[in-house]
C-alpha cells in the first residue's frame, strides 16, 4: 500500500481536516446516527439537572472527524489501530480542526506502520480530543 | 463506589447486521464527503464488497444491543454522571455493509481518584464476523460524582 505522493517522514504534518461549526442540530443528528441517544448530548434540562450548563458534544463525533482526517489520508484498511483520550468537553458551536504529526516508524513483521499523534482543537486552539493511529506503510 | 468484583463481569453477547442505510446517515451526520462511505457504486468502484464500516462505528454498532447503558445499571452507575475518558480500536479487517457482526464485552478494570469523587470503568469488547476477528475495542468511562444537584 503506498502512500501518496511521498514516503512520509518523522515530523511530518498529514493533511488536515476542519468541520463546521458543531450546532445542536449536528448533536441531533449523531444522537440519531450513532445511536448514542445519552440525553446529555441532547437535552438541555437533562444537562443541567446534572451541574452542566448546555449539553455537550459526543466526543465520539470528534474522534469520527479524526477518522475522516485518516481514511481521507490513506485507504482505510491501511489503518492498525486508533486511540483517542478525550481531554475536555466540546461545546456547542466548537470549530474542530483535526491534525496529525508523523511521530516515528516502526517496523514489524514484514511491514513499516506509521505512528501518528492526532489533536482535534477547537477554533482557539484548545484540545478537546487527542490520540495516536498506527498506519501501515508497506 | 463501584464495586470491584465488577471486574470480569461479562456482558451479554450480542449480533448486529451492518446495514446501508444506517451507515450513508451516519457518514452524512459526521460530514463525511469521501463518496466511497456514501454510495455502494463507488465503494465498489474502490475495491470494497459494499459500503465500508468506518473507523469509529464499531463503536456505534455494539451500541445497537437491546439497551447500550445496560452495564451502567448493572453497576449502580448513573448515566447523567458519565463521560467518556479513552476509546481504541485495534483493526484486523474492514467490515462492510450487510455483515454480522458480533460483540462481545468484559468489565476489565475498574478504579477510584480523588476520594472516590471520580471512578474509572474499562470496558474490552471483541468483534467477531462469524469466528473471524475483526477488531478489539477498549472504552473508558469515567463517572464523576456531585454531592447535591443544583435546580
Amino acid at each position: 500500500m503506498n502512500l501518496d505522493p511521498h514516503s512520509p517522514e518523522v515530523g511530518d504534518d498529514i493533511p488536515e481536516l476542519s468541520t463546521a461549526p458543531i450546532s445542536r442540530l449536528t448533536l441531533a443528528l449523531y444522537a440519531g446516527a450513532s445511536g448514542d441517544h445519552n440525553p446529555i448530548h441532547v437535552d438541555l434540562d437533562f444537562a443541567r439537572y446534572h451541574g452542566m450548563t448546555d449539553v455537550f458534544a459526543h466526543g465520539m463525533l470528534v474522534t469520527a472527524y479524526l477518522g475522516r482526517m485518516l481514511s481521507n489520508w490513506v485507504p482505510q484498511q491501511a489503518i492498525r489501530s486508533f486511540a483517542v483520550r478525550f481531554v475536555a468537553i466540546c461545546e456547542v458551536h466548537d470549530q474542530i480542526s483535526c491534525k496529525g504529526r508523523i511521530l516515528e516508524k516502526i517496523t514489524a513483521n514484514d511491514e513499516t506502520l506509521i505512528k501518528v499523534e492526532l489533536t482535534a482543537s477547537n477554533q482557539h486552539g484548545v484540545a478537546r480530543v487527542v490520540g495516536d493511529a498506527l498506519v501501515a506503510l508497506r | 463506589m463501584i464495586d470491584p468484583q465488577f471486574v470480569g463481569f461479562e456482558l451479554p453477547v450480542h449480533t448486529q447486521e451492518v446495514e446501508k442505510g444506517r451507515l450513508r446517515f451516519f457518514s452524512r451526520a459526521i460530514g463525511e464527503t469521501d463518496p466511497v462511505y456514501l454510495d455502494e457504486d463507488d465503494a465498489k468502484a474502490a475495491g470494497w464488497r459494499s459500503l465500508p464500516v468506518p473507523p469509529t462505528f464499531l463503536f456505534c454498532l455494539d451500541m445497537e444491543r437491546c439497551n447500550p447503558y445496560d452495564y451502567l445499571e448493572t453497576l449502580g452507575i448513573e448515566l447523567g454522571e458519565v463521560l467518556h475518558g479513552e476509546q481504541s480500536f485495534q483493526y484486523h479487517e474492514v467490515p462492510c455493509a450487510g455483515d454480522r457482526l458480533t460483540f462481545r464485552s468484559r468489565i476489565t478494570d475498574i478504579w477510584a481518584r480523588k476520594a472516590g469523587t471520580m471512578e474509572f470503568v474499562v470496558r474490552d469488547t471483541d468483534v467477531f464476523r462469524g469466528e473471524t476477528p475483526i477488531a478489539e475495542l477498549r472504552s473508558t468511562i469515567i463517572i464523576r460524582h456531585r454531592d447535591n444537584h443544583e435546580s
